[in-house]
């Protein structure tokens, strides 16, 4: 019978082309609007490193003024002090960790028409490549010695490795930054965790760095960072000595623990870290650390920001109206087909098959919305990169994939049947008898 | 084959109460030809509704082949009309989008035959009504009087026992109508019953037995001055 109804339906759809146009766009106007924010809700909440996110925490260790804290109501720092982050980097407590921060960097490339230019860096300990599953297109990391020695080693991205060699493979080539000589180990593939997760205090949705350097080498030639400092005390005079030696954060920690075991462990390592500080007259506040997994540390980030989650029920609430003004237009065509209900229903429909015939026919209506609703979708998305161009983020954001498209489409014909529910049930439950009079 | 004991209909409205059918009992055997006539209003097509199974009596009993329906649920009673009744309407009542063809199809579809069952059927009855070549036509295409042979050939496809007609010959001119009646009266002799409701008295007339109705009770049953005469030698 599906075959049956299926023709049925579309044979309907045919004759009262109007209407159901008209339904037609009432439900792909809601599903384009509805969607166009959904799916920048969703790629903005979602789960940018899903198959280790419950592994890799954050660390925040509370160094902050006793007079008020970094966060309120009562949250530690967002970043830590160098001195931290390379106390609890030697400690090596964890399975992998990672310290790291922003620089900016001037890169020379060869050949006497090209012009140097700048370029954001990351400056991090090995660990970071194996920790955040980052895919490499060519070589590899740098190896422990060069994070012993603070040697000039670089990891590239992908974009800048075309641009200063052509996409070619680097690994051992020289590149000349800030008026010194690196050595490329490798080039990293197309990599673009949304949200950026391992700094969110940089932006959550900014663009993945050019290159990445060891943290000891950017160090040792005294590179400050580009992204936030936070200091509660006066910065002390005598330049970066004095800088890396206070109670500034501006650095980021990560650390990878395999289960819940090693998460309270580390979170006691961390405790006894702080007591053993406040020993030597630092840490004045109680003791206040915190130790949060990808999504707990976005979720505390509210990196989804109050006005896209406002946004969000609010495009709701339209496709809500939407779904409204289509049950009127349904109730309007199946009370001018209540002649053919009775009909049906005189030569033997049972309730239940003139019921599913309708809601079928309310499906197709509701497929085409959602086929028609996704192209609305997409032509929000321009919309969007239309009106945000310029951020770079927004690339990220403006992306439909599958699982939307068929959310979409799925969204749509559910829309459509919930709409259909009330007029269908209403028309099979009248006595056929009546019906037929309007034949 | 068909016993109505003692039924009533009754239409309740916030204000008003009416009495569609009032202790109405009737008899109807098996390959009979039944005409009801009766002014407007007296409850001929209510009579016709619940012997059909479109609506149900308020109070009453009534057994179509023995089975007692008034207990029946929505499935039984659809399935019961599906296989035991078949309908012909004033207006034809035809699906204008589908043709010929599905039009016949359509209680077909309900009673699960198979595709070549069905078309088979369609074949059949589409030839009994003389509209074999017209299959692919849609309703807008054919005239009143051929409109009219497709709602009989959709009535007969699932070869009921019962055809209930309702003015069936309405909206004809006289040659058309004489020539639904003869098939109807083609179809009787091969042993369907029919009940017929008309104004007309000459169309009653060809009927085995005629039933005047009015404000809901039958008010004279007799086989017509023809049929008795023949009947008493």
């Amino acid at each position: 019978m599906l075959r049956y109804y299926l023709k049925l339906g579309v044979l309907s759809i045919r004759q009262n082309p109007v209407l159901s146009s008209l339904m037609t766009l009432a439900i792909a106007i809601g599903i384009g609007a509805c969607m166009t924010i959904v799916t920048v809700h969703y790629v903005m909440s979602g789960d940018p490193i899903p198959q280790k996110s419950s592994q890799l925490h954050y660390v925040q260790l509370d160094s902050w003024d006793p007079n008020s804290p970094a966060n309120e109501p009562n949250d530690p720092p967002d970043q830590v002090t160098y001195l931290d982050a390379t106390a609890l980097l030697a400690a090596g407590e964890a399975r992998r960790q990672a310290v790291m921060y922003r620089s900016s960097w001037v890169i020379q490339p060869e050949g006497d028409d090209a012009r140097p230019f700048e370029a954001d860096a990351r400056s991090t300990s090995r660990d970071f490549f194996a920790m955040f599953d980052v895919p490499f297109l060519y070589g590899g990391p740098w190896d422990r010695l060069a994070d012993d020695n603070a040697e000039p080693v670089v990891v590239l991205g992908r974009e800048l490795n075309e641009q200063l060699f052509g996409g070619e493979n680097p690994v051992g080539r020289q590149l000349r930054m800030n008026g010194e000589l690196w050595r490329v180990t490798g080039v990293i593939d197309d990599w673009m965790p949304v949200p950026k997760f391992y700094d969110v205090t940089t932006g959550a949705f900014n663009d993945v760095e050019a290159l990445f350097l060891p943290f000891t080498t950017t160090i040792a030639r005294e590179v400050y960072n580009s992204g936030n400092t936070n200091c509660w005390k006066p910065v002390p005079e005598g330049g970066w000595e004095a800088f890396v030696n206070s109670e500034c954060v501006w650095m980021q920690f990560w650390v990878e623990l395999e289960d819940r075991a090693a998460r309270d462990a580390y979170m006691a390592f961390l405790d006894g870290y702080v007591e053993s500080q406040k020993a030597l007259g630092r840490f004045p506040r109680p003791l206040n650390n915190r130790l949060r997994n990808v999504n707990e540390h976005l979720a505390y980030q509210e990196v989804v920001d109050d006005s896209v989650n406002i946004m969000l029920v609010l495009a709701v609430l339209f496709l809500v109206v939407c779904l409204l003004n289509t049950v009127g237009l349904l109730l309007a065509k199946v009370t001018r087909r209540s002649g053919d209900i009775g009909l049906r229903r005189a030569l033997g429909a049972s309730r239940r098959a003139v019921f599913t015939q309708y809601i079928i026919e309310a499906g197709l209506i509701g497929l085409s919305g959602g086929v028609l609703g996704v192209l609305l979708t997409w032509c929000g998305m321009q919309g969007i990169r239309v009106l945000y161009r310029g951020l770079d983020f927004i690339d990220k954001l403006a992306r439909m994939d599958w699982v939307m498209v068929g959310a979409a489409v799925a969204l749509a014909i559910v829309s459509a049947l919930a709409a259909a529910f009330y007029p269908t049930w209403r028309a099979c439950a009248i006595q056929p008898a009546s019906q037929l009079k309007t034949l | 084959m068909l016993s109505m004991q003692n039924l009533s209909k009754i239409y309740r409205t916030e204000t008003v109460e009416t009495h569609a059918l009032r202790d109405f009992s009737l008899e109807v055997a098996e390959g009979e030809f039944v005409a009801v006539t009766g002014p407007s209003g007296s409850g001929k097509s209510t009579f016709l509704n619940i012997a059909g199974l479109l609506e149900e009596a308020s109070r009453g009993r009534y057994e179509l082949d023995g089975r007692d329906v008034s207990q029946l649920d929505d499935r039984a009673r659809s399935r019961l009309r599906n296989e035991k009744i078949g309908f012909i309407f004033q207006s034809f009542n035809l699906i204008p989008e589908l043709d010929v063809f599905d039009n016949v199809d359509v209680p077909l579809r309900y009673r699960g035959f198979g595709a070549k069952e069905r078309s088979e059927r369609i074949a059949r009855v589409l030839d009994v009504v003389g509209l074999g070549s017209r299959r692919k036509h849609l309703p807008a295409q054919l005239s009143g009087g051929q409109q009219q042979r497709v709602a009989i050939a959709r009535a007969l496809a699932g070869e009921p026992r019962f055809l209930l007609a309702d003015e069936p010959t309405g909206n004809l001119d006289s040659q058309m109508a004489g020539s639904v009646m003869d098939l109807l009266a083609e179809i009787n002799a091969k042993g369907t019953t029919i009940i017929m409701v008309t104004h007309e008295p000459a169309l009653a007339s060809r009927a085995d037995r005629n039933i005047h109705v009015r404000d809901g009770q039958i008010v004279e049953d007799q086989a017509p001055l023809g049929l008795a005469a023949a009947a008493g030698g």
